[in-house]
């Protein structure tokens, strides 16, 4: 009955390569995945990633793979450019017959591959866009994501900011979208629960451009008690070695979005500030059995500690494959039924696509960065589970658009 | 009847002056030669008259109308046509097409953007080409003419606008003697067979005394004498500032082509 | 008061390390008048190179002093090599190859580091003894900005001792006046060429390797500095070492402060700078006028021909083959067709405009941009159906060369290119930050085609029928009498002037026309791809086009669509196998331009043509026999 369905799926063009390519072994026939990430443009996220993924799709596989079909995925850059990944994406599709895609990282490519998912009717796993407008404005029936995006990261920290005495605040952020959100959600849900609270200074470096000399000095002029910080990558670093030099972080409560990524934690190395307050990933901490067990086999095959990006990737594939799995068929339109509302069993406990956004519930840890034996690490963490901090039914009945 | 007056032109640079107090006429048929040693001022006249630069004060009229103020590309219109001491040719257009694009701007159409330029004013062209026996050469571009025919090309160029006026900028510099020759002959066949008049500048006495109507002698921007060959060679003065410059000419050749 | 001193301060650090990088750029562009590209690599390099000696060189202690001077060397002697091997094979080839021979070794730099280096930003340490900050009137200033603002006058020093107390320096300084005369004199230029990008390099590697105490080396640190150091290059004035030390501090110093007064133009200050100071002072602040040859260097005297009979029989055959396509390749062989045809279009407007105009343009996706902005606006913002929304294209387009062109037709030479980059990026900045317009870097999504041209096959026939027709006006365009004359302007400026034509006048025209077909281009990619983003207004799509130009030959009518059609190729179908496509392109590229110096068309071309020189001689003979 699957078998027939998929036929039916593919077209004739695909019954035609079918006949020709698998001949007598059509039971074993795989399903194929199509997956996009700015491999070449962003390769210190987009490899572990990649490492995830390739596990989670090895573990699918030696298990059996979906409904007795083994998994294949065919990958592809996009080379950073929206562009492209319409390009690939069309190509995944034409060429190459996938059921559905997953992947991204960029915000405007994510929402770029859901355009083309929504336009050609076809499931698109995402993976890593943090732009809200992904489940909101822009969401749409075949569009599902598994990382929080910015809002509910900004939630967590906005929790853990009032918590402290500071009155006097300045923001510091990349001046793109990402930043711009982040700092506008910070501000308010801040200033909703403390309205003793003060904006003293905003800086907006351009992404890979800080002058970090001067936007430091421009912070310390103004004299904040805290500071929030949405920098990461190469700004981060330099902002963090000025700040150091120069004493802005002292006496200071900082507030850092994704600082305790490992991506990003690592090469920081002894110049982490300790006492910022952070979103991140404890790796080598984590004891929860599912967590452990990830673990374990991530270091046996790569021989190192996984990055947020490997959770990402392997989670994204499990995604993928509960999906496949609750729909029995690769048909687009009982593939998106199954999506809503699957539930998936990652590193950090079980999840669940919800039905009414798209959005899984993956959470994310908060804690504090310290300095131990020359290197960043995370401590005083907890794990916030998404469902807690996503935003309520009314809020997605009012800015997501019907389908 | 005055084709050409200049009076009272005059420019310095940095308080130098490079030419002063200016004053010519020229007549349908005259060929006006301005000679004079290196710095006598000869280019900066030339290119007032052609509108590259600008003069301190003075007036210079075309049939009587202000030339002062006006871009080269706006005194070409009023129908005098040059020539370039160095060459000045559109290198990347053959020889025919350098002449075809001078004659469609003649007859303003440069912006047209549907007419086939190859097609345009082609009979025309050959036949200037041909006036300068360039025709043969027609098809080649101009980047890899010799520079004689460069030369004959810049003259072609100067006749498109049907000039009433011709002003040569060393026209036979850098050619080899008897094409010198050739070519100033050919000029004065022209300005004799169009009734226009024509001024150039020519550091070859030769083809000076051979050719011009007139000569016009300056030196340090000011003028020494003017009037015919017979009378400028006679000249003391003349003869003190050309001797020792190595410039000799021979009256006999003078006479033979008169 | 103090604030502000120390803000000074800190502005001086960073034009230090400018100025490093920019002296080094404009000396090489001075003497050999190559645009390096390839700049930017040199200067990660160095960074990189650094990084290594340090934490791995078993040194300890004081070695980041030590590793200083060693890796800015050895990226002299990666840049002599470049020279040497490489640069050297294509001085006689059109002026431009060697920024796409450059580019191409950007890309195989990039992936190299990526190999070598892996993927994760590497922090270094503090300079040993320099760590710390001083205070001073009661602001911190960290010890070793202090050495980076003493280090920048010093080096400015030498290199003025160089240039004025050596012979050699004599010579470069000649040669950056006028190389032709420089090489009438006898001098060898090619060692001269040799040392002055040496020298160039070894700059941009001391300035790579001074950033390594102030923050991550990472893999973006070749295009983050060489765009800001065309700039400082620029405003100082082309080959001109003072001019870039003051315009290294204007940037500085423009940054430090622009950020208190307007945190949110940091994408955009040094470009509206620049275009500022290029429109008062057309060469810089230092620089002297060009000679008006740039233009004509572009055609190299190179005439344009209409096709022969046989051509044209092949071109019958390619557009049969075109009109076929769909029933000889599968919806994604239509959907990569549909995606050259539009950059045909791009690449032939640029053509138009930089190598028939003779203007440069390094910022020709501003018109590509406005195009795609216009289509999309107009099709969800006003409603307007496809087929009206892809006009509203080509009018912004040509609306947004209308107000540029005006500005750039006063420049000339590679003053000219970078204000249109400076446009570009202005077109860019507000792209991005116009949110409530363009939707900012989140883009414009849901643009998609009228029902009739939605599947694979109308929309290809549609891009055929609309590029290939633009194509053809385009070239039509180049033999009409406007095309000679914007030829002629390119040839001998006062030439054309003393035929009556107004030059800048029809350039202006030209930057329209192009504009307008840029748009156009720019329209119908908005309704292929579904969504714009302001990445299609970026750097990156006027390099883009800018390569595709050059490698089917600025010279030749059918050279930039050939130029596309590869380009694309190559971009799509490498990029699908292969992580390091951009180490496989960027070789590709090096070894096109080595054996195809006048680009590939004109190659085919000469070769063509000299066969059909030989071949009835060959005949006669064999008749003969």
């Amino acid at each position: 009955m699957a078998i027939r369905s998929v036929s039916a799926a593919l077209g004739a063009m695909g019954v035609v390569a079918s006949c020709l390519f698998s001949g007598p072994g059509r039971a074993a026939e795989p399903i194929k995945v199509g997956e996009i990430n700015s491999y070449s443009t962003l390769p210190a996220f987009t490899l572990p990633y990649r490492n995830g993924w390739q596990m989670a799709l090895e573990e699918i596989n030696a298990a059996g793979g979906i409904n007795g079909r083994p998994v294949e995925v065919i990958s592809r850059d996009d080379n950073g450019k929206p562009g492209d990944a319409v390009t690939v994406a069309n190509e995944l599709l034409s060429r190459e017959n996938v059921s559905l895609l997953m992947g991204t990282f960029f915000s405007h490519i994510g929402l770029a591959v859901s355009d083309v998912a929504k336009q050609r009717k076809v499931l698109f796993v995402a993976a890593e866009p943090l732009t809200d407008a992904m489940t909101m404005e822009q969401g749409h029936r075949y569009t599902f994501r598994l990382r929080p995006p910015t809002r509910p990261q900004v939630a967590v920290l906005v929790e853990e900011a009032a918590k402290l005495p500071a009155k006097r605040w300045a923001t510091v952020a990349p001046n793109y979208e990402y930043g711009q959100s982040s700092v506008a959600v910070f501000k308010a849900m801040l200033s909703a629960r403390r309205p003793d609270i003060q904006w003293v200074d905003e800086q907006w470096p351009a992404q890979g451009k800080i002058d970090a000399g001067a936007t430091v000095q421009a912070l310390a002029r103004a004299q904040p008690e805290a500071i929030f910080n949405v920098t990461f990558g190469p700004d981060l670093i330099k902002l963090i070695r000025e700040g150091n030099t120069r004493g802005l972080f002292e006496g200071k409560a900082v507030v850092s979005m994704l600082t305790g990524e490992p991506e990003y934690l690592d090469p920081l190395g002894a110049e982490t500030v300790p006492g910022w307050i952070i979103t991140g990933y404890p790796a080598a901490q984590i004891d929860t059995p599912e967590h452990k067990a990830f673990l374990k086999a991530y270091q046996a095959k790569y021989g190192e500690l996984p990055k947020l990006g490997s959770i990402v990737g392997y989670s994204t594939m499990k995604s993928v494959a509960a999906i496949l799995a609750k729909a029995g068929s690769t048909d687009t339109e009982k593939l998106v039924a199954a999506a809503a509302g699957v539930k998936v069993a990652t590193p950090f406990g079980e999840i669940t696509y919800r039905p009414e956004d798209h959005q899984s519930t993956l959470g994310l840890f908060v804690g504090k960065t310290a300095v131990k034996d020359g290197k960043g690490v995370m401590v005083d963490w907890t794990y916030k589970r998404g469902e807690d901090y996503l935003p309520g039914l009314a809020e997605v009945k009012a800015r997501r658009p019907a389908d | 009847m005055i084709t050409f007056s200049v009076r009272g032109l005059r420019k310095s640079y940095g308080g130098v002056p490079a030419v002063r107090e200016m004053d010519l006429d020229l007549r349908p048929g005259e060929i006006l030669a301005l000679i004079g040693p290196n710095g006598a001022g000869k280019s900066t006249c030339f290119n007032m008259m052609t509108g590259q630069v600008v003069p301190d004060a003075g007036s210079i009229r075309l049939f009587g109308r202000e030339l002062i103020g006006l871009k080269p590309r706006q005194i070409w219109r009023l129908g005098v046509g040059r020539t370039f001491q160095i060459t000045a040719t559109f290198a990347s257009l053959t020889v025919l097409e350098n002449l075809q694009l001078a004659l469609i701007s003649h007859h303003h159409r440069i912006r047209a953007l549907l007419a086939r330029a190859g097609s345009l004013y082609r009979d025309e062209a050959l036949a200037l080409l041909r006036l300068v026996g360039m025709e043969p050469q027609a098809d080649r571009p101009c980047s890899i003419l010799a520079y004689g025919d460069l030369k004959r090309v810049e003259l072609a160029l100067a006749l498109t606008n049907d000039p009433k006026l011709l002003l040569m900028d060393e026209p036979t510099a850098g050619m080899a003697p008897r094409e010198r020759i050739e070519l100033m002959r050919l000029v004065a066949r022209i300005v004799g067979e169009r009734n226009i008049c024509m001024l150039f500048t020519e550091h070859d006495m030769d083809v000076v005394f051979a050719h011009a109507t007139s000569i016009m002698v300056l030196n340090r921007g000011r003028l020494v004498t003017r009037g015919s060959p017979g009378e400028v060679r006679d000249n003391a003065e003349v003869q003190a500032i050309y001797l020792g410059s190595g410039a000799v000419y021979d009256a006999d050749a003078v006479k033979g082509v008169a | 008061m103090e604030f502000l001193f120390s803000q000074f301060l800190t502005g001086l650090a960073s034009a230090s390390s400018l100025f490093l990088v920019a002296s080094g750029l404009s000396i090489i562009f001075g003497v050999s008048r190559i645009v390096n590209f390839a700049h930017g690599s040199l200067y990660m390099l160095g960074a990189y190179i650094a990084y290594s000696l340090v934490e791995h060189s078993g040194l300890g202690g004081g070695n980041f002093w030590i590793a200083l001077p060693v890796a800015a060397l050895g990226v002299a002697l990666l840049g002599l090599l470049l020279e040497v091997t490489l640069l050297r094979k294509i001085y006689h080839a059109p002026e431009l190859l060697q920024l796409l021979a450059t580019f191409g070794v950007v890309l195989v730099v990039q992936d190299a580091v990526l190999m070598i280096w892996g993927p994760e930003d590497l922090l270094g340490p503090r300079a040993p003894g320099l760590a710390g900050a001083v205070r001073l009137f009661h602001q911190a200033i960290p010890q070793y900005d202090l050495f980076l603002i003493s280090l920048g006058p010093v080096v400015l020093a030498l290199l003025w001792l160089l240039f004025h107390r050596t012979h050699w320096g004599t010579l470069v300084r000649a040669a950056t006046h006028d190389r032709d005369m420089v090489a009438a004199l006898g001098v060898n230029q090619a060692s001269l060429f040799t040392g002055v990008f040496t020298l160039g390099a070894l700059l941009a590697g001391l300035g790579g390797a001074l950033q390594l105490p102030r923050g991550a080396v990472s893999h973006a640190m070749d295009l983050q500095i060489i765009v800001e150091v065309f700039v400082v290059v620029v405003i100082g004035g082309l080959g001109n070492v003072f001019g870039a030390f003051l315009a290294a501090i204007i940037i500085g110093e423009l940054n430090a402060f622009g950020i208190l007064v307007f945190p949110q133009m940091t994408l955009v200050l040094t470009f509206l700078a620049m275009a500022v100071i290029l429109v008062v002072r057309p060469w810089g602040l230092r620089g002297k006028p060009q000679s008006l040859a740039h233009g004509a260097a572009v055609a190299g005297g190179r005439v344009l021909r209409r096709l022969p009979p046989a051509a044209g029989k092949a071109f019958l055959l390619v557009a049969v083959l075109l009109l076929a396509l769909p029933w000889l390749g599968s919806g994604y062989a239509l959907n990569v067709a549909t995606e050259m045809a539009i950059y045909a279009l791009f690449a032939a407007s640029l053509h138009l405009l930089s190598g028939i105009g003779g203007m440069v343009s390094f910022g020709h996706a501003a018109y590509f941009g406005l195009g795609s902005y216009g289509a999309a606006l107009a099709a969800k913002s006003l409603g307007l159906p496809m087929e009206l929304a892809l006009l509203a294209g080509p009018l912004t387009g040509a609306l947004g060369a209308l107000v540029y062109g005006w500005f750039c037709v006063r420049l000339s030479g590679v003053y000219l290119s970078m204000l249109t980059l400076a446009f570009a990026q202005i077109t860019y900045a507000v792209a991005f930050q116009w949110s409530s317009l363009t939707g900012g870097d989140n883009g414009i999504l849901g643009v998609w085609p009228s029902h009739w041209a939605s599947g694979p096959v109308a929309f290809y026939y549609l891009t055929l029928v609309v590029c290939g027709g633009s194509i053809l006006i385009l070239r039509h365009i180049v033999f009409s009498p406007f095309g000679y004359t914007l030829r002629a302007c390119r040839d001998s400026e006062i030439r054309a002037d003393a035929i009556g034509i107004d030059a800048r006048h029809h350039r202006w025209l030209a930057f329209i026309l192009c504009g307008f077909f840029a748009g156009l281009a720019g329209g119908l990619f908005a309704f292929f791809k579904g969504s714009v983003f302001p990445d299609s207004a970026s750097i990156g799509t006027s390099v883009d086009g800018l390569v595709m130009v050059l490698l089917g030959g600025i010279q030749t009518l059918t050279g930039p669509v050939v130029g596309a059609v590869i380009y694309t190729a190559l971009r799509i179908f490498v990029s699908t196998y292969t992580d390091y496509w951009r180490a496989v392109i960027g070789v590709v590229i090096i070894l096109l331009v080595v054996a195809f110096p006048q680009g590939i068309v004109a190659w085919t071309a000469d070769r063509f043509q000299a066969w059909r020189a030989i071949r009835p001689a060959v005949k006669t003979k064999e008749k003969a026999a």
